[in-house]
């Protein structure tokens, strides 16, 4: 067996890695141009066609358009349903040949109305919603959503609740991530890339279930806290997690990283500069991939994640090689700060004392009346938030989530909007794919790291 | 020959706004539980945009809408900012020191428009699809202004407050055996 070759990712990456926050300067050096992005004519890489003009343009099925030989492009469409578009994305390409020319992601599959179901749910419940956004990272809806409600009740959450939710979130990111290189390798080729990374999330996903229940859309985070403590003898399964990921993750460098096609596969497709980075809005992997260092838990730090040392990894091309890099890269970095969290972690209450949001315990309710009913109101009418509104952000595995709150002061939301970072994101696949060829596409979608419930909500 | 008439109100709204408040960027400013809030109007709503991302904001975090038309009374608006029943709602960030403003505009139920950001935030244009999708504000100027979440065909706005929840009954009793 070779030698682990995580000096190749660095190397290619050209490591920039930042330590220390450095607010002011996320990026060294030229932003580049945001040019190719500002267009809105037939020039630019969006095709905005309409479902109607499509058809126009496809004339009958029975009688082809005869075009002339030098009219070669057509419209071609790939998805809802296939493999490698990640759940229900639909893109129309215009093709000349096999090079893409103008593209446009069609959404809305998915779309079941979770912000409208939100209006009709109390503040407790609501999480068991959110969470179904972002499938594969289910916690960092909940967080987003939870620290929004807080933030409006003005709720001081326990440290032991805080530390809590870092662990799980940071749990949860390398579980996100490993998803990614399974399905990024299997989009590519390397098809045992697959089995991999499920098992290795498979590994992560068996500690939420012991801890929350479930292995998916866990509804543990909750406003207050968090649904339960941590069951006894968490640290060794944490442990546990621990040795076993970072062997691993050596392994899929050996696999990947430094394997000849896998690279020629990726680099230097789907290239995009900072300033096209941010005038798109993308964030995350994306906007880190262009070289420039912005990750919300370094730069505007929530929960605890001053108190803990990781690095924010960035990447020097902007190419799809640079986001699978940074996002296994980011897989060590959760870890770290895992582990850190196993020494860090305070005792104390699991959710806040505060009677407004929390229920009172089981035995207090056999014994009180007024227990009783208080229990019974917190579940039936749910506990009233003061009006106003609110914006709460946090790093999720792709990017910059956030929840728009609006209370009328009542139990249920006003209105709640998610600012989902694959719905963002989404948004650069035209400008990723433009003038690359087909297959390139594939890796280029992937490598974007969509998740469509969270896209269509 | 619009610029004028633009210039025009947002000297007759700080007419009325000015003995009120604070201003930034030339509109009244809030802090929403420490967070920046502006309100510009509509017509006051790119010029203010315009003045953020010369101030060095970067990136448009996010544009949604809201429909004030349940929720009468609001208290949470400057003196001198009338409530209409449309908000529309944008998050802009500054990188360099990470400062984050939220901006809201009050749009009028008979003319519910704001002006496009795409020229200055390409990133805008999904979001601004979105909030004309469901809660049904038009955005002039926006490149490609149809429906994304929802068909096509689509009648109506679902995220307006007179558009019923939809349900699906659940029978308890009664129910016909599987098979």
């Amino acid at each position: 067996m070779t030698e682990p070759s995580t000096a190749d990712v660095a190397e290619s990456v050209d490591a920039p890695v930042m330590g220390d926050p450095v607010p002011g300067d996320p990026v060294p050096g030229d932003l580049g141009s945001a040019e190719r992005v500002l267009r809105r004519d037939d020039t630019s890489a969006v095709l905005r066609l309409s479902e109607a003009e499509a058809a126009v343009l496809a004339g009958d099925p029975d009688d082809p358009p005869t075009g002339t030989a030098d009219d070669q492009r057509m419209i071609l469409n790939m998805g809802p349903s296939h493999p490698s578009t990640h759940g229900v994305l639909r893109l129309m390409l215009e093709m000349e040949g096999e090079t893409v020319l103008r593209s446009k992601p069609v959404i809305g599959y998915l779309h079941t109305g979770m912000e409208k179901t939100a209006e009709d749910l109390t503040y407790l419940q609501g999480p068991t919603n959110v969470t179904r956004m972002d499938y594969a990272a289910p916690l960092f809806s909940e967080l987003s959503f939870s620290l929004a409600v807080e933030q409006l009740l003005g709720l001081e959450v326990p440290p032991r609740a805080t530390w809590i939710r870092m662990l799980m979130c940071e749990l949860n990111r390398a579980a996100s991530h490993l998803l990614f290189q399974a399905t990024n390798g299997m989009d590519v080729g390397a098809v045992s890339m697959m089995i991999y990374g499920w098992r290795e999330r498979e590994e992560v996903l068996r500690f939420f279930e012991k801890v929350t229940g479930l292995r998916m859309n866990h509804n543990y985070i909750r406003p207050g806290g968090v649904a339960a403590d941590l069951p006894d003898g968490w640290q060794d399964d944490v442990r546990r997690l621990l040795e076993l990921i970072p062997p691993r993750l050596d392994e899929y460098d050996t696999l990947l990283t430094g394997q000849p096609i896998f690279r020629e596969r990726l680099q230097g497709v789907g290239v995009m500069t900072p300033a096209e980075a941010l005038a798109l809005s993308a964030t995350g992997p994306i906007l880190r991939s262009t070289g420039y260092a912005w990750d919300l838990r370094r730069d505007q730090p929530y929960l605890a994640y001053d108190e803990v040392e990781f690095d924010v990894i960035v990447g020097t091309h902007g190419d799809a090689f640079d986001r699978y890099a940074i996002r296994l890269n980011e897989i060590r970095e959760s870890l770290r700060i895992v582990e850190q969290i196993l020494d860090l972690m305070p005792d104390g209450d699991y959710r806040t004392q505060d009677k407004k949001v929390t229920p009172p315990p089981r035995a207090r309710i056999d014994e009180s009346m007024e227990a009783l009913i208080h229990h019974f109101k917190i579940f039936t009418e749910g506990f009233h938030v003061p009006e106003g509104e609110t914006y709460a952000a946090v790093e999720s595995p792709r990017g910059e989530l956030g929840c728009y709150l609006v209370s009328d002061g009542g139990p249920k939301p006003y209105r709640m909007h998610i600012r989902g970072p694959s719905f963002v994101n989404l948004q650069t696949l035209p400008h990723l794919m433009e003038g690359g060829l087909i297959a390139d596409g594939v890796a280029v979608i992937s490598s974007v790291d969509p998740i469509m419930g969270e896209v269509d909500r | 020959m619009s610029d004028e008439q633009v210039e025009e109100g947002a000297t007759a709204d700080e007419a009325v706004e000015a003995p009120t408040g604070p201003t930034a960027y030339g509109v009244p400013v809030v802090d929403a539980s420490g967070q920046e809030v502006l309100h510009p109007s509509p017509d006051t709503w790119l010029e203010t945009v315009t003045a953020l991302k010369d101030d060095g904001f970067c990136m448009a975090i996010d544009v949604t809408a809201v429909d004030y038309s349940a929720h009468p009374g609001r208290t949470d608006l400057p003196d001198g900012v009338q409530p209409e029943r449309f908000e529309v709602v944008a998050s802009f960030i500054r990188h360099d020191d990470g400062r984050r403003v939220r901006l809201r505009a009050q749009v009028p139920e008979s003319d519910p428009v704001v002006p496009s950001l795409f020229d200055l935030f390409p990133g805008t244009e999904a979001m601004e699809r979105e909030a004309f999708d469901l809660v049904g504000v038009r955005f002039e100027g926006h490149p490609d202004p149809t429906r994304i979440l929802m068909p096509e065909d689509w009648n109506g706005h679902p995220l307006r407050r007179d558009v019923a929840m939809g349900r699906i009954p659940v029978q308890f009793k009664d129910a016909p055996a599987p098979r």
